[in-house]
């Protein structure tokens, strides 16, 4: 009797982030083709579906696909131009880039049986160091040495400014942290929350609440797929603003 | 008896660590009433001021989750 | 009893231990890291391949047209609307042309039947001046005819009377005392 209700319990949130081979085998070397690969391909393959067969027409009353896509390019085009000015736009296609994988691969790991490859701290420190190494490249080709002087609050009192200097030093270095650990952890959490809130169901008393519960969730979870994906992107021009633009704020 | 020790104490501090959650539930919220309060007195600036809200929100979120992320790493990783 | 709980707790230990060596948390198996960057980094160069290539360019053009399309539009029906108002202005125009010129020819044929009427008018008065000078006239002479013919009867009469009575009269007396009488 408790054999069976230790085992009936045995709930396993984190097993659905296990990254596999997909064609057997063990060993996961950086070449093999795992289901991270696969999904990261059906998300590449959407992508395109959306971008190309919507606009093949490149009809001047849109279509209901075509007109998808000019949305998702006008609301990203925009936020490049509103957050950081004229001058970001020249960036828009990275922008554009991100925010194209983080939003299809948050909502196709939404989908039942799916692998989230967003979930992934390495998946996601990738993506903030992209961001954070080129926007501190561009800030140093833009402005030269110059460039430190965001850290340099020069509006402060003359005293505090070093302490100043060495807190903002120490969040301009945190925001690939955070802006990764975010993403990778909001989704995480959700996926897991979903996945413990669904062992539950095992219990026969809880599982129309489950079902319930796994409902709402999984609606909440639609809307931090789409903010969270938005929330990249947006901070993404936040700092992009600090290297294109006027550096003393 | 003293991995199951542990094992305790691993669970304690996950559940502690679930506190923070609640501190970045409190600032989300704070932001959003705060943003709907100015909204209302004075809705035709705040279409302009979602990014803000949203920026906003992520920042505080963001300590949230560094603290759900401790308690993950003491459930599963320590 | 208590053997078996403890079974279960050592099965539970074993449980999740195992689960710790096969999945534990899986975001930090390092060993798995190199072949998701690796496969990220082929994801994101397809997209951005994508976006470059097919996406930015077709949308951009279409976004591009539609915005030539609709200015263009917009600057058609802007011209459409002036043509209507000078149009519009035209039609007034010639509105007020026609009917300045209505009133011309009303205020003509009123001159014209105005002076009409007067020469009518001054003709028939000169004309009833005419017959009233000639009808005067005749008065005038029916009148004095009158006066002579009663002078010639009273004359008539008082020399017969005259004659009758046994005298002798003269013409030149009784005209006399006739007009004196006449004129008393």
């Amino acid at each position: 009797m408790a054999e069976e209700g230790a085992s009936g319990f045995q709930i396993h949130p984190m097993d659905q982030f296990i990254v596999k081979p997909l064609f057997g085998g063990d060993h996961i070397a950086w070449y093999t083709v795992t289901n991270v690969t696969l999904w990261m391909a059906i998300a590449v393959v959407a992508i395109a579906a959306m971008l190309m067969l919507g606009t093949r027409r490149r009809a001047i009353v849109p279509s209901r696909s075509q007109s998808v896509a000019e949305l998702i390019y006008g609301f990203v085009y925009n936020m490049v131009e509103e957050v950081t000015g004229r001058e970001g736009v020249k960036y828009f296609p990275y922008v554009l880039t991100l925010f194209l994988f983080i939003l299809f691969s948050n909502l196709l790991g939404l989908l039942p049986a799916a692998f989230t490859t967003t979930s992934h701290i390495a998946v996601t420190i990738v993506l903030a160091m992209l961001v954070f190494l080129g926007v501190t490249i561009l800030g140093f080709v833009k402005h030269g040495i110059g460039f430190l002087g965001m850290f340099w609050v020069s509006s402060a009192p003359l005293v505090i400014r070093p302490i100043l200097a060495v807190i903002e030093v120490i969040s301009y270095f945190v925001r690939p942290v955070s802006h990764s650990i975010r993403l990778a952890g909001n989704l995480m959490a959700g996926h897991a929350v979903i996945k413990v809130i669904a062992g539950f169901a095992t219990l026969v008393v809880a599982s129309p609440v489950v079902i319930g519960a796994v409902t709402a969730l999984y609606g909440l979870e639609l809307l931090v797929a789409c903010v969270q994906a938005y929330v990249f992107t947006i901070l993404t021009c936040v700092y992009l603003r600090d290297a294109v633009g006027d550096v003393h704020h | 008896m003293e991995g199951e020790l542990a094992q305790m104490g691993k669970y304690i501090g996950a559940g502690l660590a679930a506190f923070g959650l609640g501190g970045a539930g409190i600032g989300v919220g704070n932001i959003a009433g705060n943003f709907l309060a100015g909204a209302l007195r004075n809705p035709s600036a705040a279409a302009g001021q979602t990014a803000t809200l949203f920026v906003g929100i992520a920042f505080a979120e963001a300590l949230g989750i560094f603290s759900f992320l401790i308690a993950l790493l003491l459930m599963f990783a320590v | 009893m208590a053997t078996e709980v403890l079974d279960a707790a050592a099965a539970a230990h074993e449980a999740g231990h195992t689960a710790e060596t096969s999945s534990g948390m899986p975001q930090l198996d390092i060993t798995t890291w190199d072949n998701q960057i690796f496969w990220l980094l082929v994801s994101l160069v397809a997209i951005y391949l994508i976006v470059t290539r097919v996406a930015v360019p077709r949308i951009g053009a279409v976004l591009a047209e539609r915005r030539g399309t609709i200015t263009n539009d917009l600057a058609a029906a802007e011209e459409l609307k002036l043509q209507a108002s000078e149009a519009e202005t035209a039609y007034n125009k010639a509105l007020a042309a026609a009917r300045a010129e209505a009133s011309k020819i009303i205020a003509a044929a009123r001159a014209d039947i105005e002076a009409d009427l007067a020469k009518a008018t001054a003709k028939a008065d000169a004309e009833i001046e005419a017959k009233t000078a000639v009808s005067e006239k005749r008065i005038a002479e029916i009148r004095e005819g009158a006066l002579e013919s009663v002078t010639e009867v009273a004359k008539d009469t008082a020399k017969e009377l005259v004659s009758v009575l046994g005298g002798k009269a003269d013409a030149r007396s009784i005209n006399a005392a006739v007009a004196a009488r006449l004129k008393g």
